[in-house]
């Protein structure tokens, strides 16, 4: 039994996106708005949701949102385990099911950010404060093995990442340059996003200041103070309601074998954690990789999103540098249109959030970068992070 | 800021001394460590393990024990560091970060710094050996690693 066709995205929300310090408001509130926004995009009354997700340590509890809302009765309150993106689609599924389930009907899946406010990622472990006291231990960022040598900060610890990648599988700097660049590109049509009016050149890349090596600074994702919601209810029921309905016609989480194994020594480094996932995904939309028309792929490094589209199945390592240039991956002819909003890159970087409301835009036919007739598309969690997940989203015709 | 006398072979240290876990349960890595040997978790049925856990993922008894192995390993993958992303290490960059596999110990990886006369220009290859260096702080020792001539 999937989920395929069983629940639909009926309602999209979102604050205003500001670059990181940009908002006045704190992310609490940001999230309200987000969440008030869902509600009205499908129609539904406020009072009437029951259940709110979320991922990634996420501060703003369902209790005190359906508190602060006055809603009737929280039926789910649900978080996807795990730092960083690796649950920015895990949390969609847990909606999924439990509204497929029948412990809840109307349910947000959501996400506020707000760096500063809660601490910013770039500075690394404790980043909120001075970094942990006296005393140090353990085997993650920061911690005992790592935090001695100066890996502390994501941008470390998927630096290494990429770098097995390029070695292992023979890819080139380019590839990863063109992810940056078809988000940018993006972004340049989309009125919301935080990079409109900054465009990305190869040039500006490659002139670019090393962050990690082989990260350029344009390979790293933007920080931000921005919030976002989806609203999901039965299929049923979101034939009734004021939108076309988005179905979700597969979810998933996925931590593939030892891949929780600290200080890098989870079996294989250089990947995105997809493989079984998406095949999984495919089995059980009903669909192939050839049916995606949009990848939305969590972009927190590039390199990530590499693994992730050749996990996908869009080409192998031996023809990446080939397939994944910028021309493929801009809509909307690409052969793989990436993050048509811009994504955490270049909209907004709200972990993985907005890559749900760009998937359910492509969807209704009304994103700034549409791709004609889209039916299918990928909504992906944080490549080389587990647990990652993953969301296949598909229109009436597909089912 | 001065550069601290012991920089030659550690970075400045950003978030305070490295100890065991409060279970104990590493407790023989850092004591090793002191002792300048290199001591991870290898359990009766053959498996090395790490990091540490307090069941072996492979035959799934308890309290797996430990052995030394030496430090003799591979460049599993690298990144040099130009940001300095906290102002500490403002005079430390660039730096390499260096995952280094262990062959002889199951190919189990240590995460150090690979010490380099001219790091920001030298020529770093994934896949290249490297030698451990027990290199003594204030109160503890880290293992860092320089290229096996």
């Amino acid at each position: 039994m999937s989920l395929r066709g069983r629940v639909a995205v009926a309602g999209i929300g979102a604050s205003d996106y500001f670059k990181h310090g940009g908002s006045t408001e704190s992310e609490f509130a940001m999230v309200l708005r987000a969440v008030l926004g869902a509600a009205d995009d499908a129609g539904v009354e406020v009072d009437d949701i029951d259940g709110f997700v979320a991922y990634s340590n996420d501060a703003n509890t369902p209790l005190r949102l359906a508190t602060a809302l006055g809603t009737r009765e929280l039926r789910l309150g649900a978080l996807q385990y795990g730092g960083g993106g690796g649950g920015s689609a895990g949390h969609v599924a847990i909606a999924a099911a439990a509204i497929a389930g029948g412990l809840a009907e109307c349910v947000v899946a959501y996400r506020g950010c707000r760096q500063g406010e809660v601490g910013r990622f770039g500075r690394g472990v404790g980043y909120g404060g001075a970094g942990g006291g006296p005393e140090i231990s353990g085997y993650e960022l920061g911690g005992a093995a790592m935090g001695p040598y100066g890996a502390f900060a994501a941008p470390h610890k998927y630096a290494l990442r990429a770098q097995r990648m390029l070695d292992e599988h023979r890819i080139g700097q380019g590839t990863m340059r063109a992810v940056a660049m078809a988000a940018y590109h993006h972004a340049q049509s989309n009125p919301a996003a935080v990079m409109r009016g900054r465009t990305l050149s190869a040039q500006q890349y490659d002139d670019s200041r090393w962050i990690a090596e082989p990260y350029h600074l344009y390979d790293c994702c933007q920080e931000s103070d921005a919030a976002a919601a989806i609203l999901l209810v039965s299929a049923e029921r979101a034939r009734s309601l004021r939108q076309e309905p988005v179905y979700v016609l597969a979810a998933g989480q996925s931590g593939e074998y030892r891949s929780g194994a600290g200080a890098e020594n989870t079996p294989t480094l250089a990947t995105a954690g997809y493989s079984t996932l998406a095949r999984r995904l495919y089995a059980d939309a009903g669909v192939t990789v050839a049916d995606v028309d949009t990848f939305q792929i969590y972009d927190n490094f590039t390199a990530g999103v590499v693994m992730g589209l050749v996990e996908m199945g869009v080409c192998g390592y031996d023809d990446a540098d080939d397939v994944l240039t910028v021309e493929n991956l801009v809509a909307p002819g690409g052969v793989a249109p990436l993050n048509t909003s811009g994504g955490n890159f270049a909209e907004a970087y709200i972990l993985g959030m907005g890559h749900h409301l760009e998937a359910v835009r492509q969807l209704r036919g009304t994103s700034s970068n549409q791709v004609p007739g889209a039916t299918v598309t990928a909504a992906m969690g944080g490549p080389m992070t587990s647990l990652t997940s993953g969301v296949l989203y598909g229109t009436e015709a597909v089912l | 800021m001065t550069v601290p006398d012991l920089w030659a072979d550690a970075l400045p240290q950003v978030f305070g001394r490295p100890v065991p876990l409060p279970s104990g349960l590493d407790r023989p890595f850092h004591d090793g460590l002191r002792a300048h040997r290199l001591v991870v978790q290898h359990c009766t049925c053959g498996a090395w393990q790490w990091p540490p856990e307090v069941i072996c993922h492979r035959c799934r008894s308890f309290d797996p024990g430990w052995a030394e192995t030496a430090p003799d390993g591979v460049l599993y993958t690298w990144a040099r560091v130009w940001h300095p992303a906290r102002e500490e290490l403002r005079v430390a960059v660039p730096y390499v970060v260096a995952v280094v596999e262990l062959p002889a110990a199951g190919g189990i990886r240590l995460v150090g710094n690979l010490l380099l006369d001219d790091v920001g220009a030298a020529e770093i290859r994934t896949g290249d050996a490297v030698r451990g260096v027990f290199a003594d702080q204030d109160g503890y020792t880290l293992l860092q690693w320089r290229p096996r001539d």
